[in-house]
């Protein structure tokens, strides 16, 4: 029988940044083990277990994780869908959990990326004497610096200027970006899980140095190494525990997952926004809620030009209107729709396949009341989005116990 | 004159250069790499398709080159009649002051180099037209 009740029982996110002395098993164990510990519970009650860890992907960190905390015999799914890596981890128990093949699970995401430096650097094709066609485009040589680019920082960059294309701005476009970054760096000074916790003025980031106009270092998101996990488990399940736990819980009001359906220049410049929207509107209507209901949101601010187009996206303003949105000051910690009150990618890090679950442990903190000195006083509901170039996109909508 | 080889198998060389796209007999939708079907709606016709040689900057960056002698390049995604491409503004100084969304540019080519046959590789990127 299956079941529509999914719940967060227990979730963790380790400190994000340098971890030097940890390979991904023990970062991945870290945050299990303490998942699974805020549940109340053990891997022994655990009836899936969904991993990720990106730029390992063929290792099997599921089955690594297992050999350290409890090799119990369960099925094991090892995810990689890029950026939403994490995201496809918890959307895989969950639907486990749905289908009824069992009543708790365990989804992991880890990641070790400092000092990885930018991502994505494109189509390599082997040096040859003479000029050969290769791959899919017949190209005699990179891509890179010849036909644009496929590292992160400037096709992100594109996708903010695009927007800016789409619904002109009078205002420098530069500054407009740093503002985004500025309120992430300020938010991230309450965070003490964040890889670089430091207020930066809008003039300091433009001042930083320029990586693909117009993100400036402080604009991209850092390099870091981090796990996140969380302990997922059915409606039916949950009312069978004690009355803490089900107090502590969070109500997975939708939990969806998409890819992008094909549409004109998708294939040029990656299109982030119809997959988001896509999956905001089946969000949005699976949990009875709308961008008004929200509390707070998480999303994938990988660079300070992606967190604008996605406001839009997410349907946080309405249609073209993210700039005045954003300076209206509707997305700071006070405002109508805080946005990235962890800090965002921008300054809490980005571990690759941790994001997903991590952006979603920064919720269920807010709903529980548990978030000390950057609590959003009376949170309720909150929605978390993840977005990996390919393209897959996440977006969960949590609320609060009523239980 | 030196034998030539285009950088990209959709970039036609000669007294004309231009971009070719296979377009979909079923749905018109138009990529610019070797197809087994159509993303949009599923059909597995193409026919060869000339793409307009002007049009107007749909988006830009400007990508620091950190590699020592390295120059900044503008990636650029330009609408050229209705259909979009990838490719770099040339010609043109790397500096975001003197480039505009929606401003006009055309193909051009230029060398890449010679191997070591002599053959020249020939790429295309985008100037602005005054």
């Amino acid at each position: 029988m299956a079941n529509d009740d999914i719940w967060i029982l227990g979730i963790n996110m380790t400190k994000f940044g340098k971890h030097p002395d940890k390979d991904v098993v023990d970062l991945a164990s870290e945050a299990a083990l303490a998942a699974l510990a805020d549940g109340g519970v053990t891997i022994k009650e655990m009836g899936v277990l969904a991993a990720g860890n990106l730029m390992g992907a063929a290792a099997g960190i599921g089955q690594q994780l297992q050999k350290q905390i409890g090799q119990t015999g369960i099925p094991v799914f090892n995810v990689a869908n890029a950026c939403a890596t994490g995201a496809t981890a918890l959307r895989t128990v969950i639907m486990a959990i749905k289908a009824g093949e069992c009543d708790m699970g365990l989804a992991v995401g880890v990641e070790k990326l400092s000092g990885a430096g930018m991502l994505g650097a494109g189509f390599g094709v082997a040096a040859s004497d003479e000029w050969t066609p290769s791959g899919r485009y017949g190209a005699v040589s990179g891509f890179e610096g010849k036909l644009g680019t496929d590292m992160m920082p400037g096709v992100f960059a594109q996708v903010g200027m695009e927007y800016l294309h789409q619904h002109p701005y009078d205002g420098a476009d530069f500054e407009l970006f740093a503002g985004i970054s500025a309120k992430n760096h300020f938010n991230s000074t309450m965070n003490p899980l964040a890889a670089i916790q430091k207020d930066m003025s809008v003039e300091q980031i433009m001042a930083e140095p320029m990586i693909a106009y117009p993100n400036t270092r402080a604009m991209c998101s850092a390099n870091s190494d981090g796990a996140a996990a969380a302990v997922v488990v059915s409606g039916a399940k949950l009312r069978t525990l004690p009355k803490e736990q089900q107090k502590r819980a969070v109500k997975v009001s939708a939990s969806v997952l998409t890819s992008d359906p094909y549409q004109e220049a998708c294939q040029i410049l990656p299109d982030v926004n119809t997959l988001t929207r896509v999956a905001a509107k089946q969000a949005y209507e699976l949990a009875g809620v709308g961008p008004d209901d929200l509390d707070l949101v998480e999303l994938h601010d990988c660079f300070a030009t992606a967190e604008l187009v996605h406001y839009d996206n997410l349907m946080l303003c309405s249609e073209g209107n993210a700039v005045d949105f954003f300076l209206s000051g509707a997305t700071t910690r006070d405002g109508k729709t805080p946005v990235n009150v962890s800090g965002g990618l921008e300054s809490k890090g980005h571990p690759i396949a941790a994001t997903g679950i991590a952006n979603i442990w920064e919720i269920c903190y807010h709903l529980r009341g548990e978030a000390g000195p950057r609590q959003i006083e009376g949170a309720k509901v909150g929605l978390a989005h993840v977005i990996g170039l390919g393209s897959a996109c996440g977006v969960h909508i949590l609320e609060k116990s009523g239980l | 004159m030196a034998q030539q080889i285009p950088m990209v198998d959709y970039l036609v060389l000669g007294d004309s250069p231009h971009l070719v796209a296979n377009e979909c007999t079923d749905c018109g939708a138009k990529f610019f790499d070797r197809r087994n079907a159509c993303a949009s709606c599923g059909g597995t016709s193409f026919k060869k398709t000339d793409i307009a040689t002007e049009g107007e900057i749909r988006s830009f960056t400007i990508v620091t080159a950190f590699m020592p002698g390295a120059d900044n390049y503008v990636p650029v995604v330009v609408d050229l009649g209705g259909t979009s491409v990838r490719g770099q503004l040339i010609n043109a100084p790397a500096e975001a002051a003197n480039i505009a969304l929606g401003q006009k540019v055309r193909l051009t080519t230029y060398s890449i180099g010679a191997d070591t046959a002599g053959t020249e590789a020939i790429n295309y990127g985008f100037e602005p037209v005054n």
